[in-house]
């Protein structure tokens, strides 16, 4: 475990200026590779808390991780570790575009880069419905549930909460009774 | 006049973000689409492609992804009417303002989701192995998959077609298909990315 809040912050200042994106691979590294702080199975199950947690799952194993070693103290080291060096670069960033935003050669940029980045977050959704075959609710309710969200979300336009809560809670039952059926049976 | 103006449309964006923060489940990207319907679309505070930027300019920047957060508090800030009226008598406070919306935006995305999370994670945690916990975090993927899904073809949708549409798909899926299936580091994608806008493909 890290000896100081202090060095809380910084081991989740350096993993929060690493991630471009693939931030769980370098979480882990950092973590249990490097620091030896958690165990490969530690890890694995804080992560799955964090990520179903509301709020950004680093932020929140960051702050998970804190909390354990330091308490709420602990907790808003991990956290402001995570967000305060890397929004003061994203504003220097958008300053600095900015002026070259009226580049038509900046314009192109991003067009590119907006395409990749509508790829890199649709990439991981892949690799999420990739696991979907093992879900205790089968293949096939799974997909019903996630194409019902997509098109009311995607298609519809309709508010995120009216769709997030009734949808929820249905996934939530279903489960409940898949996991009960797998206890008796 | 011009202070209420500025600090009531804070005052909204934080309210906003900070209800949403509580149902961010996945990350600020899934809130992503809900963001962008009330600055864009119901109060006209920014433009589709400043929203658009905000977003592939986080995902350029080191952090997690809700680095966008703060970039659009800061943006609309920097649009807002009320703020320009100061820009000729003291520029060095819009700059400060704009700073103060950026953090209020990220403190409001952060803090709610933060204060739920540490509790529920103790509770959850003393009690992992029971069907009802197990149940709410298996019921809850498929929804949260979808959430990503809708975000990304929003962001597709939002690029201003220069060249058709159909390369910029093209170079969408590929991005996706090289994440699925590859440990390519993701930095090559973004600068490959910003490589096929410069040669203007997309």
């Amino acid at each position: 475990m890290p000896a100081s809040i202090s060095e809380l912050f910084w081991a989740f200042t350096r993993i929060a200026l690493q991630g471009f994106g693939g931030v769980v691979a370098i979480v882990q590294r950092e973590l249990v590779d490097k620091r030896g702080w958690l165990t490969h199975q530690e890890f694995t199950e804080e992560w799955a808390v964090a990520q179903i947690m509301p709020g950004p799952n680093v932020v929140n194993l960051a702050m998970i991780l804190g909390g354990r070693y330091f308490g709420w103290r602990g907790a808003i080291a991990g956290v402001l570790g995570m967000v305060v060096m890397p929004t003061f670069i994203i504003l220097v960033l958008a300053v600095t575009l900015a002026n070259l935003i009226d580049y038509p050669l900046t314009r192109d940029i991003m067009r590119g880069v907006s395409a990749v980045s509508a790829g890199l977050i649709g990439g991981a959704a892949l690799r999420m419905l990739g696991h979907l075959n093992t879900h205790v609710l089968g293949l096939r309710i799974c997909l019903v549930l996630f194409t019902t969200t997509l098109l009311a979300i995607a298609w519809l336009r309709l508010p995120l909460i009216g769709v997030l809560l009734p949808l929820a809670a249905v996934g939530w039952l279903l489960s409940y009774r898949a996991y009960q059926r797998a206890v008796t049976t | 006049m011009t202070w209420s103006v500025i600090w009531w449309q804070m005052w909204d964006i934080f309210w906003h973000l900070f209800m949403l923060s509580l149902i961010a489940i996945g990350g600020a990207i899934t809130v992503a689409p809900d963001i962008q319907r009330y600055l864009v679309v119901d109060n006209g505070w920014l433009t589709p492609m400043q929203f658009n930027n905000a977003i592939a300019l986080a995902q350029m920047a080191p952090g997690p992804n809700l680095m966008f957060i703060p970039l659009l508090g800061w943006q609309v800030a920097l649009n807002s009417p009320a703020l320009n009226q100061l820009s000729a008598s003291a520029p060095w406070l819009v700059w400060i303002i704009a700073v103060l919306s950026a953090f209020s935006a990220l403190l409001a995305i952060v803090l709610p989701s933060s204060l739920l999370t540490y509790q529920l994670a103790s509770w959850a945690h003393a009690r992992r192995t029971r069907i009802g916990i197990k149940a709410f975090k298996a019921g809850l993927t498929p929804v949260v998959i979808a959430l990503l899904v809708a975000a990304a073809l929003l962001i597709a949708q939002g690029i201003p077609v220069v060249n058709g549409r159909l390369p910029q798909i093209a170079l969408t899926v590929l991005a996706a298909v090289l994440v699925w299936r590859t440990q390519l580091h993701l930095l090559w994608l973004i600068a490959g990315g910003a490589l096929a806008g410069a040669l203007g493909w997309v």
